[in-house]
Formats: C-alpha cells, sequence, structure tokens
C-alpha cells in the first residue's frame, strides 16, 4: 500500500528546510592554514604539543594519504571535495584551559543551551546530584573545551578525556592502542584523519571497572570550512563495561563540510562496550545545497574472550553518510551488535551499514537496520557478515527492512555473507515495503483498525532499536527523529 | 582500476587478442557485427578479463583461473557427434525435440527440423544470420550486462548458435532440447537467440555433452519471451570439465506472459551461470531457480540480475547450493525495480549447505528499489547439516550415509519441487545422488 496523508504530512514537517540545529555561533576563532600539507601537520601537531612520535606517525599517515585514491564504490554522489581548500585546524580563541565552567566564553556556553545539553550543566552548576549521571566532554569544533564529572571518574580510575590531553598524559596507552584497530591505511578518509586529526576522547576503563555513569560527548562543527576530524579511541580493559553516547548536531551552512573521523574500541578478555550516536547533521537545505559530508570510520575489536561491543545509531542528519561501525570479533564466544535507523530525507545520501567479521570461535552477531527514505533521498544499506576458517559454531542474524516514502527516493540493500566456516549458522532477510501482510492481518484480526494497526507495528519497527540507546539518548534521539514513527508508515 | 593505464596482459588474455587477430577473418558477421567484435576485443584489451577488483566478479576471478586461452575448436565432425550423443541420456526417455549444436555451430543434419517444423517452430544458423541485415541485434547486450566481460569474451568470437523462432499461438508439444556437444579440443563459444511469439508455449532443455578437458565453453541464450507468451528453460550441466564454462541467459518478457529457468550444476571445475532477466510488458511472472552442487576445488557461481522496468510484475528467485571439499560456492542476485515499476512484487532466496569444513559460500542477495509500492523480500541462509535431524533419522535404524543424502536431497528438492515442470526434473534426484556418490 503507499504511503498515508498522514505519513506524507508528518514528513513534510519535518522537512530539511526546517533544521532546527541551524545557527552558527559567533566566536572568535584561530585558524590555521588552509590547504593539505607537510606543513600543515607539523603545524597542527605542534599547536597540540604532541610528543614527536605523534607527528612522525601523522606525517607517515599523510604520505600514504597522497597517494591513495579516493574510493568511489559507495552508492553516494557528490562534488570531489579539494583538500587544499579546508582548514584542518581551528580552536575557539577563548580557550586557554579552563578549570571551570565560569571560565568558559558565555556564548559557548549559550550554544550548548541551544543544543539541550545545559539541563545536566545546570544540575552540576547548582549542586544537584542527577540520577543518572552523565559525563560530558563537549567538542567544540576541535579543541575540549569542558569535562565534567572527571574527578568522580578518576576515583573509580577511569580516565575519559581529550585525546590530545590523552597523548601529553597517557602517552603509552595512546602509543599502545592507536591505530590497532583501524590501521592508518585503512581506508581513504581514515588515512586522512590519521594524518590530521584535531581532537576527539579518549577512554580507558581499568579492568574490573564498570563505568559508574554513560559517557558522553556532543561534537558540535562550527567553524565554516574546517573539516573535523575526530579520533575517539575507547579501551575496555578485562571484565570493564563502558557505555559512551556521541551525539551530534551542526550549524546551517551554504558550502559543504567534510567530517571524517576515526572511532577506535577495544573490549578486552569480558569487557563490553556500548557505543551509541545520534546523529543529525545539516542535512543540507530543500534544493540540497550544503549539508555535512560524514565519512566515518568506526570500528571495534572484541579482542579478548567473552567481550561484547554493541554499536547503536540513530542517523537523521548529514547529506552524505558514509559509514559502517564494524565488529571484529576476534575472541571466544565474543559478540557484536548493531542497531541501526537511517532516516533520509530532501537529497540526503547515506550508504551505511556494518561488518560482523568472525574470527573466534562461538562468536555471535546481531544487526538490525532500519532504513526509511523520503523525499528524493538514497538509502543503502551494506554490510558484510564473514566467518573465517577457525569461526566454528559462528553466528549472525541479520536484519534489514527498508521503507519507501514517495516516489522519488530509492531504498537499496547489498549484503555481503561469507562463509568460510561449516559450522557457521548465517541468516540473513531483508525486506523491502510497507507493512507485511500478516503482521496487519494479525492486529486487524484482534479488532484494531488499519491506522492502529499501523501505529502498533511501527511502534515496535523503530522501538527495536531505539531500546537499545541508553534512557537519557533514547529520549533525545525520539525527539530527533521526530517523525515518531508512530503512524508514519503505511 | 585506471582505464587509461595500459594493464598488463595475462598470458590468456594475451592469447585471446593474438586470436582474434588471426581468427577475425574466419568469424562470420556484417559490418555491422564485426564492429561489435572489434569494440568487445578493445575491452578485453583495455579491461582484461573480469577479475576480483570487478565487483560483479569479486568472488569469481576468471582472470586469475585461466592461465591461458585454447584455440577455437574446429568445425565438427558428424559421425563424432552422433557417437557422443548415443552415449548421453541426460534426460532419459523423455519424448523430446533435439537441436544441435557443435562446436559452436549449428548442425542441421542431427536436428529435428522437420518435425520442429510441423509444430510451428524454425530453427536457422546463427552464422548465417550475423551476416545479414539484421546481424547486429542478435548481439545486442541488455544494460543491465553492459560491460560484462563474460558477455565480451562471446560477441569477440561467437563461431555460431541457432535462431529458434516458435510462430504466435503455437503449443510445441514436447519439450526441445538444445543440446551443445564439444566434439573435439578447444574453445566452444556460440550464442542462441530463442523467439517465442505472442500466445506461444515452449519448454527447453538446455544440455552439454562431449569433451570436458582444455577450451572454455563460453554460450550466450538470449530469450525474447512475447506478450502473453511462457517459456521454460531447463538447464542441465552435469560431470567434470576442467576448463572455464561460462553461461549467460538473457531474457526479455513481454506482458503478461511467463518465464521460468532451472540451472541445475554439478561437476565443473569453474562455471559462472549468470542471468540477466528483464521484464519489457506489465502483468508477467518470472521464476528463476538454481541447484548447484561443488565439490573438490570447484567454483561454482550462480549470478542474476532481475530487472523490473515496468510495473505489476512478480519474480522470485530461488536458489540452493550444497559445497564439499574445498568448494566454493557463490550466489549474488540483484533485484532492480525500477522508479516507476510499482506494485513490483520481487522474492528471493538463497541457502547453502556446507558438508565439510573447508567449503566456502559467499551470498549477496541485493535489492535496488526506486518504487514505493512495492514488496521486496530476500533471504540467505547458510549452514551445516542440522545434526538433530540426522539423529532423527538414525534414530529410526537409517545408516548414516543415506540419511545424510536425503537429507541433502530434501533440501535440494525444495527448489526442484517449486520449480514444477515433474516431467523434467524426475531424474534429477539421481544425478543428485550420482554426485554425492562422488561421480
Amino acid at each position: 500500500m503507499p504511503a498515508v496523508q498522514e505519513t506524507i504530512d508528518r514528513v513534510k514537517a519535518i522537512d530539511v528546510d526546517q533544521y532546527k540545529y541551524g545557527f552558527v555561533t559567533d566566536i572568535d576563532s584561530e585558524r590555521g592554514a588552509k590547504g593539505l600539507s607537510e606543513e600543515t601537520v607539523r603545524f597542527l601537531s605542534a599547536k597540540k604539543n604532541e610528543p614527536e612520535w605523534m607527528t612522525e606517525w601523522r606525517l607517515d599517515a599523510l604520505r600514504r594519504f597522497m597517494q591513495m585514491e579516493e574510493p568511489d564504490w559507495a552508492r553516494v554522489s557528490y562534488p570531489k571535495i579539494d583538500f587544499d581548500e579546508l582548514y584542518y585546524w581551528a580552536s575557539p580563541k577563548s580557550v586557554e584551559g579552563p578549570k571551570s565552567l565560569d571560565e568558559v566564553d558565555p556564548e559557548l556556553l549559550a550554544t550548548y543551551e541551544k543544543l539541550g545539553i545545559p539541563l545536566r550543566e545546570q544540575e552540576v552548576l547548582a549542586g544537584v546530584e542527577p540520577k543518572n549521571r552523565v559525563a560530558v566532554d563537549a567538542v567544540f569544533d576541535s579543541v575540549s573545551v569542558v569535562t565534567t564529572f572527571k574527578e568522580e571518574l578518576k576515583k573509580a580510575g577511569v580516565i575519559f578525556c581529550s585525546i590530545s590531553e590523552a597523548l601529553r598524559e597517557y602517552p603509552d596507552l595512546v602509543k599502545k592502542y592507536l591505530g590497532s584497530v583501524v590501521p592508518v591505511t585503512d581506508n581513504y578518509y581514515a588515512t586522512l584523519n590519521s594524518a590530521v586529526f584535531s581532537d576527539g576522547s579518549f577512554v580507558y576503563v581499568p579492568e574490573g571497572v564498570r563505568c559508574p555513569m554513560e559517557l558522553s560527548t556532543y561534537f558540535r562543527i562550527n567553524e565554516q570550512n574546517t573539516g573535523q576530524f575526530e579520533r575517539t579511541l575507547i579501551i575496555a580493559e578485562k571484565g570493564a563495561y563502558v557505555s559512551y553516547l556521541e551525539g551530534c548536531t551542526a550549524p546551517q551552512r551554504d558550502e559543504n563540510q567534510l567530517h571524517a573521523a576515526v572511532v577506535e574500541l577495544v573490549a578486552l578478555d569480558d569487557a563490553e562496550i556500548k557505543y551509541s550516536t545520534v546523529q543529525n547533521w545539516f542535512p543540507g537545505d530543500k534544493e540540497g545545497k550544503g549539508g555535512i559530508y560524514n565519512f566515518v570510520t568506526k570500528r571495534g575489536d572484541c579482542r579478548g574472550k567473552n567481550s561484547k561491543i554493541s554499536w547503536t545509531q540513530v542517523e537523521t542528519g548529514s547529506a552524505i553518510t558514509w559509514k559502517y561501525p564494524s565488529c571484529i570479533l576476534r575472541g571466544e564466544n565474543s559478540r557484536g551488535e548493531f542497531y541501526s535507523i537511517a532516516v533520509a530525507n530532501g537529497y540526503q545520501q547515506i550508504d551505511s551499514g556494518t561488518k560482523m567479521i568472525h574470527l573466534g570461535k562461538n562468536s555471535s552477531s546481531r544487526i538490525i537496520s532500519k532504513g526509511i527514505s523520503a523525499g528524493k533521498s538514497q538509502n543503502t544499506y551494506r554490510g558484510l557478515v564473514s566467518a573465517h576458517r577457525k569461526a566454528s559454531n559462528a553466528r549472525n542474524f541479520t536484519q534489514c527492512d527498508s521503507l519507501l516514502i514517495g516516489q522519488d527516493c530509492g531504498a537499496h540493500t547489498v549484503p555481503y555473507i561469507e562463509s568460510k566456516n561449516a559450522s557457521a549458522q548465517f541468516e540473513h532477510e531483508a525486506t523491502t515495503s510497507k507493512i507485511s501482510d500478516d503482521q496487519m492481518f494479525y492486529c486487524l484480526q484482534r479488532g484494531l483498525t488499519e491506522e492502529e494497526a499501523v501505529a502498533l507495528i511501527v511502534n515496535g519497527f523503530v522501538k527495536d532499536v531505539i531500546q537499545q540507546l541508553p534512557m537519557e539518548f533514547a529520549v533525545e534521539a525520539q525527539k530527533l527523529i521526530s517523525i515518531s514513527l508512530e503512524g508514519s508508515v503505511g | 582500476m585506471n582505464a587509461s593505464v595500459p594493464i598488463k596482459h595475462t598470458q590468456a588474455e594475451s592469447d585471446l587478442i593474438d586470436r582474434f587477430e588471426a581468427a577475425k577473418g574466419a568469424l562470420s558477421g556484417s559490418v555491422a557485427v564485426t564492429a561489435l567484435r572489434e569494440a568487445a576485443v578493445s575491452q578485453i584489451r583495455d579491461k582484461g578479463l573480469p577479475h576480483r577488483r570487478v565487483e560483479e566478479y569479486k568472488y569469481t576471478d576468471l582472470r586469475a583461473f585461466m592461465k591461458s586461452a585454447a584455440p577455437l575448436a574446429a568445425a565438427a565432425d558428424e559421425s563424432a557427434v552422433k557417437a557422443i550423443l548415443g552415449g548421453q541420456d541426460a534426460f532419459g526417455e523423455l519424448e523430446r525435440y533435439r537441436i544441435v549444436v557443435a562446436n559452436g555451430a549449428f548442425l542441421p543434419g542431427l536436428s529435428d527440423l522437420e518435425a520442429l517444423a510441423g509444430e510451428g517452430v524454425s530453427v536457422t544458423s546463427l552464422t548465417d544470420e550475423l551476416a545479414g541485415e539484421h546481424g547486429a541485434q542478435l548481439l545486442a547486450s541488455p544494460k543491465s550486462a553492459a560491460n560484462d566481460g563474460v558477455l565480451a569474451l562471446n560477441t569477440a568470437f561467437v563461431q555460431g548458435g541457432v535462431v529458434v523462432k516458435v510462430k504466435e499461438g503455437a503449443e510445441i508439444s514436447r519439450p526441445v532440447e538444445l543440446v551443445h556437444v564439444a566434439a573435439s579440443a578447444g574453445g566452444q563459444i556460440s550464442r542462441s537467440r530463442i523467439s517465442v511469439a505472442k500466445g506461444a508455449k515452449l519448454r527447453l532443455l538446455e544440455t552439454f555433452a562431449g569433451e570436458t578437458g582444455n577450451g572454455e565453453i563460453n554460450i550466450v541464450f538470449d530469450y525474447d519471451v512475447a506478450d502473453t507468451a511462457s517459456l521454460v528453460a531447463t538447464r542441465l550441466i552435469v560431470g567434470q570439465s576442467d576448463a572455464a564454462r561460462l553461461f549467460t541467459s538473457i531474457a526479455t518478457i513481454g506482458a503478461q506472459a511467463e518465464f521460468k529457468s532451472l540451472g541445475f550444476i554439478a561437476g565443473p571445475r569453474f562455471i559462472r551461470n549468470q542471468q540477466f532477466i528483464n521484464f519489457a510488458g506489465e502483468n508477467s511472472n518470472a521464476g528463476i531457480y538454481g541447484v548447484t552442487m561443488a565439490r573438490d576445488e570447484d567454483l561454482a557461481d550462480q549470478t542474476l540480475i532481475v530487472d523490473h522496468a515496468v510495473p505489476h510484475c512478480n519474480s522470485r528467485e530461488f536458489f540452493k547450493t550444497v559445497l564439499d571439499g574445498r568448494a566454493k560456492g557463490v550466489y549474488q542476485g540483484r533485484i532492480n525495480v525500477a522508479q516507476h515499476a510499482q506494485k513490483t512484487d520481487g522474492e528471493m532466496m538463497t541457502q547453502a549447505l556446507l558438508l565439510s569444513e573447508d567449503a566456502e559460500m559467499a551470498n549477496k542477495p541485493e535489492l535496488e528499489i526506486f518504487a514505493d509500492d512495492v514488496i521486496c523480500a530476500h533471504g540467505a541462509t547458510s549452514g551445516q547439516i542440522d545434526e538433530d535431524l540426522l539423529f532423527y533419522l538414525r534414530a529410526r535404524g537409517i545408516p548414516e550415509d543415506e540419511a545424510r543424502t536425503l537429507l541433502v536431497l530434501a533440501f535440494l528438492a525444495e527448489a526442484i519441487e517449486e520449480y514444477g515442470e515433474d516431467d523434467v526434473t524426475e531424474g534429477l534426484e539421481a544425478r543428485v545422488r550420482d554426485w554425492l556418490a562422488g561421480h
């Protein structure tokens, strides 16, 4: 059945030109020279007071990057990026290591207010101990500005800081793990990131520690024409647990902005990492002009036995999304999960999915992907599930569902399922449709009207994934997809 | 790959390019056909044989597999063909008409032309047609197969084949077996056009006999199913063979028409069976089925693109693969739904059973959808024999080997039964048993 009027109205209501977070904060900022070169990298590295080995690491990445060709296999199209027209360094001028929120430029705080952060911040400032505490490491353009809850985390032995700080304070840890999950030459954008990454978060949870709170970073792309190259590294030692939240909004812009982040997760024996993302960057205006290019490499390495990594993402923004949060299931009994809702509207193009690489015995993985396309968008799920020779009894279950609203959009599914072990059991199913007749029939049988039935089923459709998000985030995610998918599929 | 940088040719590629220069005088065709052949060879010269960096050949690296290219087979000796045909009985007692293509060329002397003419079927030689005014049309490729390397190889070297025309409204009483015989060593490159006119019905059997040694076999079947017509094509590829076996089907399906095909593969060392199915008229149905068995170092590739270019068509794709030894199975299937192809119903399923530790299966079931009011689904599974089922059978006194055989048969039978055509497929169980027994 075609989309019902209500659906169409709802989608219109969240039309891209009504982008809520389209504002630019007017703060002086300091920028490096335009263009990509060894000088840029040296300048960047020097600005950040990085150790010599780090500078060399970056330069090595840059040299390799110069030899690489931009990949074109994804189902996205965009004008070629001129890397020499970008700035690789931008930092708010007011920052000289503020000791408390009072020292922070009020405009920054106002920005966060617009982003919805301050509720928690205000609680902190007022000395209220909130029930569910969230530590916020806010990245404003490229430099970490405020890090709260640091002390409490320190008590638990958890290190949560910007990667620049980690490079100064814990160089051995960074050196040991940086690039060990996503090698320098992993892919075009990861290599670029390795050369010029600006900042990002570093989390280290020591053995047996359950991180006392959820860690959260709000990335904020602010300065015009500065590619943001975040680098995040999360390490969970044996038996550790950490839940990390990443949320993004960005101001409205004319020119496309590049965001090429790298996120590396390492889970050792019995450790668990939960990584949740809500991504709502500017998707471009009505004509498809502007918008963020989101070319991200996210990968988790389940290195230890019984380790677990879970990715949950709600993708509603960006003009072009190209991201495949993946799990390398190296440890025995390790588990990888990927839950995703990708909503494309306007002229957005999404090419996203996951890779589950089973190397260890009895490793298991689960993929639930829900794609929604509206307007003139293209939404592609691209995923790989593979079992290597030694991955006996590997298990995978994959479900990708796509929903199309309107005549001018596309929904595509490109799964690769490679089994090199007979005892590996893989199941994959994908559908592109509205709601299955069986489901409708079941509901109608029980006396629901068609509208109610659709609402009920769609509620379930999203909640599969939403439920995987930490509580505070789930609320925010639902707000962000404001489509409130209830009743919108039909 | 950057096309502007000349590639370093492999031995097989150099062989092919040299061979074309030597053979082009002997290869038939009008000026336009010759131009198509030249263009196809240029493609091989520029891009080489298809290899793993070409997405469509990711799992089937023909370039790495083909160490050399055998010369094209010389014209077949009729008595040798007769002897080979006498020794093969792909469909046993099934009553059928026969059309013979040997060493890439039509053999009218061994074909049942008179009986076929009586039923409204005309058969002519592709070699003759290529030389004619409309020759080039017989080598047209569908959009979904543009730049396909296997098809280019065929176009460059095609020796002959048949043009079969079933006249309007004719319902052919017996299946027609189009048998390809390799009467002597060497490359066997042929292409056949099968046109089924309005309201006509044809059941086609495609079989292959003869030489199993060196020499690639590259055969294209180009089906044209007119409005309200019906074509059922059963392809049987059994027995071991060393060189590459490359099969391409192209189907154009008119309105309210039916097209059904089964590709049954057991044995070749390296096989790609690719199909390009195009809906050209509304309210039509297509059922594409595949049964593949591979062992040892075999590679068996079933590739499929179904193009729903018009509204209100249904397609069903159902593929089963059984792998043993170090064999590698490949299934790549894509359903395309064009923007205006509303009310499309596409359902694709691929299932693999791995009998040994070292077997490998790669499944790539794709959906590419631009219309909103459609129902499309795909599923993929791979795994080994269910130990519980095995235990159940053994508990009932069935020896383990037989129990495994039964389970494999049951697994494959799902696709064969759905395909139907019982009279044609009744012998297939025996072939599965043969294969399991190692023949």
